[in-house]
């Protein structure tokens, strides 16, 4: 690490935290454009970036910052980008390149209320789905929800560390309020952080194969310069590199990178418990939902209502067997989130029989409080 | 015949493994990628220091034929692409190969842009007038009144100099060549690789399956003899550019702009902020 990389603990806002994870990570590569509520990410990676002889550029549109850091980290540069609702739109065309060729990086979209312009200075959690299916074409995404600025900071170090392992983008998806929130941050030493880094292909050999994968399905990456002389394509490819539509290499293609995220899932997947053992219900909420919900269930706690609280940090792949394992057996499940029910569409398929799921949502622009919540478990417990 | 010439071997540079190729016969693209490999083989650079950056449609497949790094990226974005490649790779020779639908309409936005950066990339765009790829839809470029598929009474719009339009938004080089003067279009290529900035040439290729057998333009020999008269090459005294002129269209280098480089301006900016740093 140079001289300048502050080792201490400070007061950060969650953009400032994601910019110093990104830094801690390894990231060298920025490219971005202005808008709200993500625009502090970029302003401290403008800081930031030159210190460590890393580059920042401010790009013409979403598109270009998108296509930009996918230009550096295939170089071999670790790379991201930071946006909001209508930015993550215009990410998706090369989000998914990055999905189909392979391509390590990190986006962060700091959700404001939509749709469209929408509210661009207020809280929502509105791209739970456009996080998971934003790009075209079935495709490999790993999404991350923290819910506090220190978590900000260390999961933006994960989702670089995921990126780099599996090929794979990584979003990071938090909310204006999170993005907004002063609170205090460890920052990590050069020491004291687990840094992963993609496999490099070392043998340039005849014949060499830049998709060919091992058990891990994962391929090792190529750097240009290093004599492979290979070919990279959004097109459909063989393990060659090169375009095809041989509907058996196709299909193998497609199983791998969407099996590549499925066979890797326990290190993927992350998830918070609090009190689930003896509870009759179940809060099931993200990001900044989820501090509300903290302090909901500790108030209907001493109503008596039994309540625990289920928290996704990653929101997709969605850890399916540790939520029906602790799902098995309650009587309720409220999804508290800040759209109309979008990750409520995913807990509903894991519904255990006799088990009632009801969402709490709030798509004004305000975050959701634990009054709405605890409000919310006394009509489901008065239910039963 | 020059003595380099007799040297070259195209085939030193293709992946020839893929042949047969995919390009229409008669399709000036072919030429237009035997120039720039020509050109890169006279200045004699590594082809693993090679990184050749292209987008959608047909002149975003010639990537595919070619023994170096090759990225094709999505449809007008390989300017953005690019950009990112060449910032982090500074050591990289970095080759953007884009049509006219490409870098004029989707990717028009990433043109002007990278024009005014001036950052040391090299970009060739093929201009055949129409979307081949897709079948024969009118472009930014295609003449007025041409017939295509979307045009079926004529072209009514007007048409894009993209040469004038990057030299206005400040690329560092601007050329323009006809694929028959091969040599020339070589020497041009030569220019651009060699500028220490961006560098945008203009090939006017011709595509003869589909837009020259609608508008009944002959066969490829026929089409390119059309395109010398329309020409007048820039060591010629009366050869003033004027586009849509149909005599006048100017070719060689148009324009030349020593323009601090990008990568090499932030390399200054990163000094003078660690200069201010260890001061402080």
């Amino acid at each position: 690490m140079p001289d300048s990389a502050p080792t201490e603990t400070l007061n950060l806002p969650g953009n400032h935290a994601c910019a110093l994870g990104a830094i801690a990570a390894g990231c060298r590569f920025f490219a971005g454009y202005p808008i709200t509520p993500s625009s502090e990410i970029a302003e401290r990676m403008s800081a930031e970036l030159p210190r460590v002889d890393g580059v920042f550029i401010q790009m013409e549109d979403e598109i270009a910052s998108m296509g930009a850091i996918l230009g550096a980290s295939m170089g071999g540069t670790k790379a991201m980008t930071a946006t909001s609702g209508p930015g993550f739109s215009l990410k998706q065309e090369n989000l998914g390149y990055a999905a189909g060729a392979e391509i390590p990086c990190v986006i962060v979209n700091v959700m404001r209320g939509g749709p469209s312009t929408g509210l661009p200075t207020r809280p929502a959690q509105g791209d739970v789905m456009q996080a998971r299916w934003g790009t075209h074409g079935d495709h490999p995404v790993v999404v991350i929800t923290p819910d506090s600025v220190p978590e900000i900071y260390a999961q933006t170090i994960r989702a670089f560390n995921l990126s780099e392992q599996l090929r794979v983008p990584v979003v990071m998806l938090y909310d204006e309020a999170l993005g907004h929130l002063i609170e205090q941050v460890r920052l990590a030493s050069s020491g004291d952080v687990e840094i992963a880094d993609r496999k490099w292909a070392t043998d340039p050999q005849p014949g060499f194969l830049p998709y060919a994968s091992g058990d891990d399905l994962v391929p090792e990456m190529v750097r240009p310069g290093d004599g492979f002389r290979t070919h990279t394509t959004g097109l459909t490819h063989a393990e060659n590199g090169f375009p095809t539509q041989d509907p058996e290499v196709v299909d193998q293609y497609m199983r791998r990178i969407l099996d590549k995220l499925e066979i890797h899932k326990d290190l993927i997947e992350s998830y918070e418990t609090i009190a689930t053992e003896d509870a009759d219900y179940l809060v099931v909420a993200f990001g900044i939902t989820a501090r509300a919900a903290r302090r909901a269930i500790k108030q209907a706690r001493e109503q008596g209502i039994r309540v625990g609280m289920f928290r996704p940090i990653t929101l997709w792949p969605f850890p399916v067997e540790a939520f029906e394992s602790i799902v098995d057996g309650k009587c309720g499940v409220l999804v508290a989130e800040m759209n109309a029910g979008q990750l409520i569409t995913e807990i509903e398929r894991y519904r255990p029989a006799g088990c009632c799921i009801e969402g709490f949502n709030r798509i004004d622009g305000e975050t959701i409080t634990p009054r709405q919540i605890l409000n919310s478990l006394q009509e489901l417990a008065d239910r039963e | 015949m020059s003595e380099t010439d007799k040297q070259f071997n195209i085939r030193d540079y293709l992946r020839e493994y893929l042949f047969p190729h995919f390009l229409c016969p008669g399709c000036g693209h072919g030429i237009a990628l035997r120039a720039l490999l020509w050109a890169i083989d006279e200045l004699d650079i590594d082809k693993d220091r090679l990184a050749f950056v292209s987008g959608i449609g047909c002149s975003g497949r010639l990537g595919n034929y070619i023994d170096a790094n090759t990225f094709h990226v999505t449809h007008g974005r390989p300017l953005a692409f690019a950009t990112g490649l060449k910032l982090a790779r500074p050591d990289l020779e970095v080759i953007v190969i884009t049509g006219d639908g490409d870098c004029l309409a989707i990717g028009g936005n990433h043109l002007i842009h990278a024009c005014r950066r001036n950052l040391n990339i090299t970009c060739m765009m093929l201009n055949n007038e129409v979307y081949g790829m897709t079948g024969g839809q009118v472009s930014p470029t295609t003449s007025n009144e041409r017939y295509t598929t979307t045009t079926p009474f004529g072209n009514h719009e007007p048409v894009f100099d993209a040469c004038a339009l990057a030299e206005a938004a400040g690329a560092g080089m601007v050329g323009r060549e006809i694929t028959l003067q091969t040599p020339g279009l070589k020497d041009v290529f030569k220019q651009g690789l060699a500028h220490p900035g961006f560098s945008f040439i203009e090939v006017m290729s011709d595509c003869t399956e589909v837009f020259g057998r609608k508008n009944e333009l002959g066969n490829s020999a026929e089409m390119v003899l059309t395109q010398k008269a329309s020409v007048r090459p820039d060591y010629l005294e009366d050869a003033v550019d004027q586009p849509f002129h149909p005599h006048h269209i100017k070719t060689g280098v148009l324009a030349k702009n020593d323009r601090p480089e990008y990568a090499e301006s932030y390399r200054k900016y990163i000094e003078e902020m660690k200069r201010e740093r260890d001061h402080a």
